[in-house]
């Protein structure tokens, strides 16, 4: 089971490798997102100070969405999934292994360039270790509610559109705790009870999603 | 209840129950009316307002009935492939819409009087969107597939992931400190709401509760003609 678990880990992240702009592309929309921020409130430095923590998180939750079609939707097209299905291993633990290495290669380097992003928006330094910190804790549950959505909408019509429209509700407490830990970094609050819910929130979904993402896909390849 | 799992022999029940369900919630809903326009004093603090109370209540409890039964059906689906419960899964799910947006458009109207804002942002309303957005989203899910097996197989299973929002909308109120009052009716030390409050109340709720079952069998009637007449239609062509 560990053998097939890393055996997935690391075709997934290979693939990711090889056609690195899949990965790239999430990450610069990113960027991008948060950039068009400045621009469209305005430069200036209180404003932006203020809502920095929402801007970047809301960035790296549509950044996460943008990555999330390529989870299944390949395996799903070429027949890979059907061999996963029937792989002796639970298909549980491979919806694990692909959620990880979906975390490595979308969420890591969220993770990464939330810093410096948060530097553009003139965030407060003392609240790059809540973010940098909340990112670590929370998109780990961005990558498994993900994996759910992604996994019901496979073979659906525009399945693009309709993956963040189920995803986002589900994982709007990782946002809302996510920049209450920032928001209390900044004001110079405690950050331990938003980030142990962000741990909470993640472990749970750790604990349901890769049932629920594995039932949707034996249902997508029924 | 495999008894009733006969699509032909739910039509005909469905069909003579309907008129008295209806008749049933244009009753209650006459008589909450009545009870909840006319025959209630206003509120001591909040004055005629309150009556917005008789309807946005009932949408709110329904709104969240309505997700139950939406979870419940796509399980008893999964479960025991019961082939009734796929077409009211579909057929529930944009009622219960409707009664969330009345719940948040009331709660608005009632927002702007009383609070002197018609939403803010704490967790009772923020939850109840989200259940807005997620029956959209099943909306949108069921509807997708070209394969309508598919699309119920897959509604069913995000009905039963979004079931966890229920819980955090009914306990929203207590987990966080919120604007919106705490529960009035659900209590250990019985109900805070004087009878006169009361009762249009629990009319207008079992009104709501008819009207649902009502428009629930109209549509569930409707969804089995159009499968019956995509059959027909499949087996003309093929």
């Amino acid at each position: 089971m560990t053998r097939a678990f890393l055996a997935v880990v690391g075709r997934d992240l290979r693939l990711a490798l090889r056609q690195g702009s899949d990965a790239l592309a999430a990450l610069v929309f990113y960027v991008v997102v948060v950039a068009l921020f400045p621009l469209g409130v305005g430069p200036e430095p209180g404003a932006l100070e203020r809502m920095s923590g929402g801007v970047v998180w809301i960035g790296a939750l549509l950044a996460a969405m943008l990555s999330l079609d390529r989870l299944f939707q390949a395996d799903y097209e070429d027949g890979g999934l059907d061999l996963l299905l029937l792989a002796p291993a639970p298909l549980e633990v491979l919806v694990l292994a692909k959620c990880l290495a979906h975390w490595l290669t979308a969420g890591l380097p969220i993770l990464l360039a939330s810093p410096l992003l948060g530097l553009l928006l003139n965030m407060r330094p003392e609240a790059w270790l809540a973010l940098v910190a909340g990112m670590a804790l929370g998109t780990p549950a961005l990558s498994l509610v993900g994996a759910v959505g992604a996994a019901l909408a496979l073979g659906a019509r525009r399945a693009g559109t309709l993956v963040p429209l189920l995803v986002l509700p589900l994982v709007v407490p990782v946002l809302v705790f996510g920049v209450a830990a920032v928001e209390a970094a900044a004001a110079g609050l405690d950050t331990a009870p938003p980030l142990m819910l962000l741990a909470a929130a993640s472990l749970a979904a750790l604990a349901l999603c890769p049932w629920a993402a594995a039932a949707a896909l034996r249902q997508a390849a029924a | 209840m495999h008894r009733f799992a006969n699509p032909a022999r739910f039509m005909r029940i469905a069909e003579a129950g309907l008129p008295w369900i209806a008749a049933g919630s244009a009753g209650c809903v006459a008589a909450g009316l009545y009870f909840g326009l006319v025959a209630s004093p206003p509120d001591y603090q909040q004055g005629e307002t309150v009556r917005i109370m008789y309807v946005h209540v009932p949408s709110a409890w329904m709104a969240m009935f309505v997700y139950a039964l939406l979870a419940a059906a796509s399980a008893g689906f999964l479960v025991w492939r019961h082939p009734l419960a796929d077409v009211a899964a579909r057929a529930a799910a944009p009622i219960g819409a409707g009664f969330t947006a009345m719940a948040l458009v009331t709660g608005a109207l009632w927002g702007q009087p009383m609070w002197g804002t018609w939403w803010v942002w704490d967790a009772r309303l923020t939850s109840v969107l989200i259940l807005f957005f997620l029956y959209l989203g099943h909306i949108a899910l069921t509807g997708a597939f070209d394969e309508p097996e598919r699309g119920a197989r897959a509604g069913a299973l995000l009905a039963l992931v979004g079931a966890v929002n229920l819980p955090v909308i009914k306990f929203s109120v207590d987990w966080w400190n919120t604007l919106h009052q705490p529960a009035s009716l659900a209590r250990l030390d019985g109900p805070a709401i004087h009878s006169s409050m009361l009762t249009p109340l629990l009319l207008m709720a079992l009104g709501f509760l008819l009207y649902f079952l009502a428009v629930l069998t109209v549509r569930m009637r409707a969804l089995l003609l159009a499968r019956r007449i995509r059959a027909l239609r499949l087996a003309g062509t093929g």
